[in-house]
């Protein structure tokens, strides 16, 4: 029998003793990771941590060599049901190598829910609403070339909420992004888990994100390090408005705000 | 109109027209990926083919296509497994191909370079009634892809590892992409020739985008182009006795200037249309407030 407690424990995403090697070099060596239902987990960690590799692993973009994945609750191997996952790779532009437009861009979104590629009446209103929902609404028709790094991030985000998913995969997705945009997507991320969305992002700091997220889980050197609440901000750090930029070798292996979690 | 008077070259406009329409269709796709070289790397592979069409006395043109398909399906796959060094595995099956069909058809009883000749650079004129035949069956592949498929395909050649997470089936429409361009390559070589039919792929998409904001848009007017240039080049080298392969290479090219002049006044014009749709909201001209706002605050 189906309990409520077993609905609420539900994991989305489950990670269990993953490791994967990029070449000959260990990325993940052996991470644990959960992300339950409704739940809002952050990904921290320096450069070269390995939290991008968990994220690509999860969506079979890298192939783990042992562990395992399983997205809700089906072996990512066997997992099709694409369109309850929404994905905002690390990118700093939505452009290709021949123009497009925001809508078109978007459209691509909604293939998950397309038979044969064929976007329906309904479809195309999805796409709109997801524009409305990160306030591209009024660029639909403007060439992707014309934004700025904050609205190509947008750009990004409504192409992975046009397939209304239930879970959304972000990396990085505040990485280059102006203060106004930063906003716009701490509030549309808002909406999507007030309406029971589940939300896994990679993001190198907490930010303007940190009052949405339940739980951190900190790698360093492919192993997780802490998995709790997220460390809360001292200092500089804590400052509104505070971006944390300064230049990380690849082999940094610091996590940020050390002091608090060891 | 004397010209279509001639069976000849009433084969030869419905070649030059379908290749036209086909090899931007297709190019749009490999412009789009940033591989806009790949048409000129399986054009160096099919001449394997041809001399191996030679070689064993069957069509030159089947055997290109099949080669051809062969060495786009490799290239994928290297792209695809070779994580290092692809680029240098990629030259290897581009020059190996080339030298390959010198090879071939020096071993050829009979054969010499100069039966290339017409592969390189094209044979219009010679264009036969089966080549027709054939031609307009691979021509109508490739724009069953590259219509019927044309969201899926946007959205591997956009964003490969953004379309796997769609549940698409990348690897194979990656597959199917470079299969039709192989396909279009074996097309286009009896109209412009092996060497100069990555240009017909290339050049249109170029053009046309310096006037087109959309993909879709793009689509069209390159092959608008495409076709433009191919019924242009071959109706002048029927007049004026010029090789029709490199005429229609020159005025793509010449399209592609024609259009980037033409191109800077309208993006002026759409700038001056966006500023005065702007005046009516926000002034265009800077204002400096008196007093810092939230919006201000720069990360430091």
């Amino acid at each position: 029998m189906i309990t409520v407690e077993d609905v609420v424990n539900e994991s989305v995403v489950s990670l269990r003793g993953v490791r994967a090697e990029l070449g000959s070099r260990p990325v993940l060596r052996g991470v644990d990771l959960t992300v339950r239902r409704g739940e809002v987990v952050a990904l921290l960690g320096a450069n070269g941590s390995g939290k991008s590799t968990a994220v690509r692993g999860i969506i079979g973009q890298v192939s783990p060599s042992a562990g395992e994945i399983e997205v809700f609750g089906v072996p990512r191997r066997r997992f099709r049901d694409w369109h309850r996952v929404g994905y905002v790779p690390q990118r700093t532009t939505a452009a290709g190598g021949v123009p497009a437009t925001v809508t078109e861009i978007v459209a691509s979104g909604r293939l998950s829910r397309a038979r044969f590629g064929i976007l329906r009446k309904a479809d195309h209103a999805a796409v709109r609403r997801a524009l409305e929902l990160v306030g591209m609404a009024d660029r639909a028709k403007d060439s992707v070339n014309a934004l700025s790094g904050g609205q190509h991030q947008r750009v990004l985000i409504a192409r992975a909420l046009a397939s209304e998913p239930e879970l959304l995969i972000m990396d990085e997705p505040m990485a280059g992004v102006d203060l106004a945009s930063q906003e716009v997507l701490a509030e549309t991320l808002r909406g999507q888990v007030a309406q029971g969305a589940s939300v896994l992002l990679v993001l190198h700091e907490l930010g303007p994100l940190e009052p949405l997220i339940d739980r951190a889980v900190v790698l360093r050197d492919g192993c997780v390090l802490h998995d709790g609440p997220p460390p809360r901000a001292v200092g500089q750090h804590a400052l509104p408005g505070h971006d944390h930029v300064h230049p990380h070798a690849a082999h940094d292996a610091e996590p940020i705000r050390t002091g608090l979690l060891s | 109109m004397d010209i279509l008077d001639y069976a000849f070259m009433q084969r030869a406009l419905l070649a030059a027209v379908l290749v036209g329409v086909i090899a931007p269709a297709v190019g749009i796709y490999l412009v789009q990926r940033r591989q806009a070289l790949m048409g000129d790397g399986i054009g160096h592979v099919a001449m394997t083919g041809v001399g191996l069409g030679f070689l064993l006395s069957t069509s030159p043109v089947w055997m290109a296509t099949a080669v051809s398909v062969l060495g786009a399906v490799l290239m994928e796959l290297i792209r695809w497994y070779g994580k290092t060094r692809g680029d240098i595995a990629l030259a290897m099956l581009f020059y190996g191909g080339m030298a390959g069909g010198v090879m071939f058809i020096n071993l050829a009883p009979g054969g010499s370079n100069a039966n290339l000749t017409s592969y390189l650079f094209g044979s219009l004129s010679t264009v036969s009634e089966s080549d027709v035949t054939a031609i307009s069956l691979l021509a109508a592949f490739v724009m069953a892809v590259t219509l019927g498929l044309r969201r899926q395909l946007f959205a591997v050649s956009q964003d490969e590892e953004f379309a796997r997470v769609t549940g698409l089936p990348v690897r194979t429409l990656n597959l199917l992409t470079a299969v039709t361009a192989a396909v279009t390559v074996t097309v286009a070589m009896r109209v412009v020739g092996l060497l100069l039919v990555s240009a017909l792929m290339v050049v249109p998409v170029a053009a046309a985008q310096q006037l087109t904001r959309s993909f879709a848009a793009t689509f069209a007017v390159a092959v608008a182009i495409g076709v433009s240039v191919t019924i242009g080049g071959t109706v002048t080298s029927f007049y004026q006795d010029v090789p029709p392969g490199s005429t229609i290479v020159l005025l793509t090219i010449g399209a592609f200037i024609a259009l980037t002049a033409l191109a800077s006044p309208l993006a002026r014009r759409r700038a001056r249309a966006l500023a005065a749709a702007q005046a009516a909201g926000d002034p265009a001209e800077c204002v400096i407030p008196a007093t810092r706002g939230p919006e201000d605050t720069v990360g430091v």
